[in-house]
C-alpha cells in the first residue's frame, strides 16, 4: 500500500512537479555536457522552462477564476453601488484604490502573483537567450566554429600568443626585421644585376 | 529629500537613455552626459545614507507605486528598503560607478571607437542594477535585478575582441545557472511563506517557526548555491578570469570591484535578513563545513595568483581568493567575523577599483600588463605607481590601508570563534599577497626577467634607453581618478572607526554570537 500510495503521489498528484525536475535535469546537463554552443543554448532554454513550469505549478488551483472582482464582490460595481446611498463624488474617491476581499471571498480566485512572475522570467529569458544567439554568431564570424572542442583549441593558442612576453615579441621583431633587411638586400643586389 | 531612494534610480536609468538617444546625434555627448548622471545619483546615495543614519530605526523604507503598509500587508507592492549596510554598499556602488565613468574616457575612445553611446548607456544601466541589488527589500525583485546587471555585464564585456565574446559565453551560461536556481530558490520561499518582501519572509518564518521545514532547506541550498555561483567562490570560479582580463578596460574596472561584492551582499542579506540568523546558522550544516570549502577556496586561488604572468589575470584571481575572505567571514558565525566581511566589501571595492585602474593606465601606456613589460614604470609614471601600490599594499593588509582593518576584523573573527583553519588560511594568503606585490614592485624597479637574468648593464641599471624612462604620466583624466582611488583607500583605513561603527549598528539587530559556538 505504501508503494501503491507514493506512486500515485508521484505520477498522478505531482506530476507536474515531476516532470519541472527532469526537464531542470535535462537542461542542465545540455548546458555543461553538451559541446555544440547551439545545443548549450536550447539546454538554457529547458532550464528556464523547467522554472516557469515551477511556478505556474503551484498557482493551479481548482474552479478557480481570474483575479478579476466578480460582480457579487466588486466593491466599486454595480451591487455596491446600488446598496449604498453614497453621493457621487465620494464613490468617485473610493473607486481609485485596490479593496481588500473577505478571507471566504478569496478561494474562488487564482493566485495571480506567480504567473506575474512569471512573465518577468520569460522576458528575462528572451533576452538572454538573444543576447546568447548574438554571442554564438560573432563566435561563429571571429573563429569559424561553434563546436567547443575546436574553439576552446583556437582560444588555447590565441591565449599563447597573447600572453608572451614582450621581451621574447621584442627579440622575434628583431630577428624579422633582420631577415627583411637581408631579403631587401638580396632583392636590391638581383636588381643591380639586371 | 524625501524621494532620494528614488533618485538613485531616476539619474542613472534616464541618464542611459538620453546616452543612448544622443548617440544619433552626437557621440561626443555621452561622456558627460553619464558623469553628469553618476554624479547625480552619488549625491542620492550620500542622501540616503544619512538618512538612514539619522533616521530613528536606521533604515530608510521606500515603496513604489503609493502603496502603503498601513492599508496593506506586507508584500503588496515592491518595496526598496535602505538600512545601514544597505546604504553603504549603494554608495560604494555608486562611488565606484562615479570615479570609473571619469576615468573611461579615452580608453573607450579608444578600445570601442563608434559605439561610446552604447557603451555608456550599457554602463549606467549595470551600475542601476548593482545599486537595485543592493536597495531592494523584495526577493523576487532582487532576482530581476541580478539578471539586469547579469546582461549588460555580459553586452559591456563582449563588446570588445572576439576572444571578449567567446569569455562572454562561458560567463552567460554560468551566470544563467546561478540565477535560476536563485529564482527557484524563492519560488520554494514563496510556496512556505506566501510572501516575496524579504522582511516579510523573515517575520512569516518566525512567526510559524518553519525553520524545521525541508522546503525550507531545499531553497536555502538552491539561492545559496546560485549566489556562490554569481559571486565566483572557487569551485565555480572559471568565468571569472578570461571575462575580466579580455574585457575593454573600463568594463574591468567597472565590474571587478564592484559584482562580485554586491553578490557577497546579497548573501549576508539572505543569511540575516531573510532566512534569520537562526535558521542560517543552526538549523543548516553549513556552518560547519563552509570554512573549510573556504580555506580550499583561497588556497588554490592564491596559488593561481601566484601562477600568473600578467597583472590583470593575476588580479583576477586576487579577486578570487578575496571573495572566499568575505565567504568565510560571515559562514564562521561570529560577530566579528561578519563585521569584517561587511567592512572587507567595502575595503576590497576600493582596493580592486585602485588596482584595476592602475593596470588599466599600464596598459594604455606600455600597450602590455606582462610583467616583463613593466621595467622602469616607476620612473616614468611615479604617481601612478604609487596609486596602483596603495591598492596593493591594501591588499596585503598594511597599515594604515583599509585593507589591514578589514583583515584584522576577519582574524579576529576567527580567532574568538576558534576556527583556526579559517585563520591560518588568511595569514598564509597574506603571505601570498606580500610574494605577490613585492614580486611586482621589484620587476618595475630591478631589471631581472622571468628566469632572473640580469638585464642591465650594473648597478642601477636598468638596460633601457633615457627615452625609455623619461618622465611621461598618465593623462590627468586617468591620473586623477587613480589617486582618488588611491586616497579613498588610505581615508577608510583612517577613520575606519566610523564606518565599523555604521556597521555594527546594523547588526546589532541581529543576535550574532560574540565567543565559541562550533568547534
Amino acid at each position: 500500500m505504501g508503494e501503491a500510495s507514493i506512486a500515485s503521489e508521484l505520477f498522478l498528484e505531482r506530476l507536474n512537479y515531476c516532470i519541472y525536475v527532469i526537464l531542470l535535469l535535462i537542461g542542465l546537463w545540455a548546458m555543461l555536457a553538451k559541446r555544440n554552443l547551439i545545443k548549450k543554448l536550447i539546454g538554457m532554454s529547458i532550464f528556464q522552462t523547467a522554472i516557469i513550469l515551477f511556478y505556474v505549478s503551484i498557482a493551479v488551483k481548482k474552479e478557480a477564476t481570474i483575479p478579476i472582482y466578480l460582480p457579487e464582490h466588486d466593491p466599486h460595481g454595480e451591487h455596491s453601488h446600488n446598496s449604498s446611498d453614497e453621493n457621487e463624488s465620494s464613490h468617485i474617491g473610493t473607486a481609485t484604490g485596490p479593496v481588500a476581499l473577505e478571507a471566504d471571498a478569496i478561494t474562488g480566485y487564482a493566485n495571480p502573483l506567480p504567473h506575474v512572475l512569471m512573465l518577468t522570467a520569460i522576458v528575462v529569458g528572451v533576452a538572454t537567450l538573444g543576447l546568447a544567439l548574438a554571442l554564438t554568431q560573432r563566435i561563429f564570424q571571429g573563429y569559424g566554429t561553434i563546436e567547443e572542442d575546436e574553439l576552446l583549441d583556437k582560444l588555447d593558442r590565441a591565449d599563447e600568443r597573447a600572453s608572451l612576453s614582450p621581451l621574447i615579441l621584442e627579440e622575434r621583431n628583431a630577428r624579422r626585421r633582420k631577415k627583411t633587411t637581408q631579403s631587401n638586400g638580396v632583392k636590391g643586389r638581383s636588381k643591380k644585376k639586371n | 529629500m524625501e524621494n532620494a531612494i528614488a533618485w538613485i534610480f531616476i539619474f542613472p536609468l534616464f541618464g542611459s537613455v538620453f546616452v543612448a538617444l544622443a548617440g544619433f546625434f552626437n557621440r561626443q555627448l555621452a561622456y558627460p552626459i553619464s558623469v553628469l548622471s553618476m554624479a547625480g545619483a552619488t549625491w542620492a546615495g550620500v542622501e540616503v545614507l544619512i538618512q538612514a543614519m539619522e533616521s530613528p530605526n536606521h533604515e530608510v523604507s521606500y515603496l513604489l507605486g503609493g502603496w502603503t503598509l498601513d492599508l496593506f500587508p506586507r508584500g503588496v507592492g515592491i518595496e526598496f528598503r535602505a538600512d545601514l549596510l544597505a546604504a553603504l554598499i549603494a554608495l560604494v556602488v555608486l562611488g565606484v560607478g562615479l570615479i570609473v565613468t571619469v576615468y573611461s574616457k579615452i580608453h573607450v575612445e579608444k578600445e570601442t571607437p563608434n559605439k561610446e553611446s552604447i557603451y555608456y548607456s550599457l554602463m549606467l544601466l549595470q551600475i542601476t542594477g548593482l545599486a537595485g541589488i543592493s536597495l531592494t527589500g523584495d526577493a523576487f525583485n532582487l532576482y530581476v535585478l541580478i539578471e539586469v546587471a547579469a546582461l549588460t555585464g555580459y553586452g559591456l564585456i563582449a563588446i570588445g575582441s572576439n576572444r571578449a565574446v567567446a569569455a562572454t559565453f562561458n560567463y552567460l551560461i554560468l551566470g544563467t545557472i546561478g540565477a535560476s536556481l536563485y529564482l527557484l530558490g524563492v519560488g520554494y520561499l514563496y510556496i512556505k511563506t506566501g510572501t516575496l518582501n524579504m522582511v516579510g519572509i523573515r517575520e512569516v518564518i518566525e512567526a510559524n517557526s518553519l525553520a524545521d521545514s525541508a522546503t525550507m532547506q531545499v531553497a536555502f541550498v538552491l539561492i545559496g548555491v546560485g549566489i556562490l555561483i554569481k559571486m565566483a567562490f572557487f569551485p565555480f570560479h572559471a568565468w571569472l578570469p578570461n571575462a575580466y582580463c579580455n574585457a575593454p578596460t573600463t568594463t574591468s574596472c567597472l565590474l571587478a570591484p564592484l559584482v562580485t561584492k554586491v553578490m557577497i551582499y546579497v548573501m549576508i542579506r539572505m543569511v540575516l535578513s531573510v532566512f534569520g540568523v537562526d535558521f542560517s546558522f543552526e538549523k543548516t550544516i553549513w556552518v560547519s563545513w563552509m570554512p573549510w570549502l573556504v580555506v580550499f577556496a583561497i588556497i588554490c586561488a592564491a596559488f593561481l595568483a601566484l601562477s600568473q604572468r600578467e597583472i590583470k589575470r593575476m588580479l583576477a584571481y586576487l579577486i578570487v581568493a578575496e571573495v572566499g575572505y568575505m565567504v568565510g567571514g560571515v559562514w564562521i558565525y561570529n560577530y566579528y567575523g561578519l563585521i569584517g566581511s561587511i567592512f572587507h566589501i567595502i575595503s576590497d571595492a576600493c582596493m580592486t577599483l585602485c588596482l584595476f585602474l592602475g593596470a588599466g593606465i599600464v596598459l594604455h601606456k606600455c600597450k602590455t600588463t606582462h610583467f616583463d613589460g613593466l621595467r622602469g614604470l616607476f620612473s616614468r609614471m611615479p604617481l601612478t605607481m604609487i596609486g596602483f601600490f596603495i591598492g596593493g599594499f591594501s591588499i596585503i593588509g598594511l597599515p594604515p590601508t583599509c585593507g589591514f582593518f578589514s583583515k584584522w576584523y576577519l582574524i579576529t573573527g576567527g580567532m574568538v570563534s576558534q576556527r583556526w583553519e579559517y585563520m591560518i588560511v588568511l595569514m598564509f594568503s597574506t603571505m601570498v599577497m606580500v610574494i605577490l606585490f613585492f614580486r611586482l614592485i621589484e620587476r618595475i624597479h630591478l631589471a631581472v626577467d622571468e628566469s632572473g637574468k640580469n638585464l642591465g648593464k650594473g648597478h642601477g641599471d636598468l638596460g633601457l634607453s633615457k627615452e625609455q624612462t623619461r618622465f611621461d604620466e598618465a593623462p590627468l583624466i586617468m591620473l586623477i581618478p587613480l589617486l582618488i582611488a588611491a586616497s579613498i583607500v588610505l581615508l577608510i583605513g583612517i577613520y575606519n572607526q566610523d564606518v565599523v561603527n555604521q556597521i555594527e549598528t546594523f547588526l546589532q539587530a541581529y543576535d550574532l554570537p560574540t565567543g565559541v559556538v562550533y568547534k
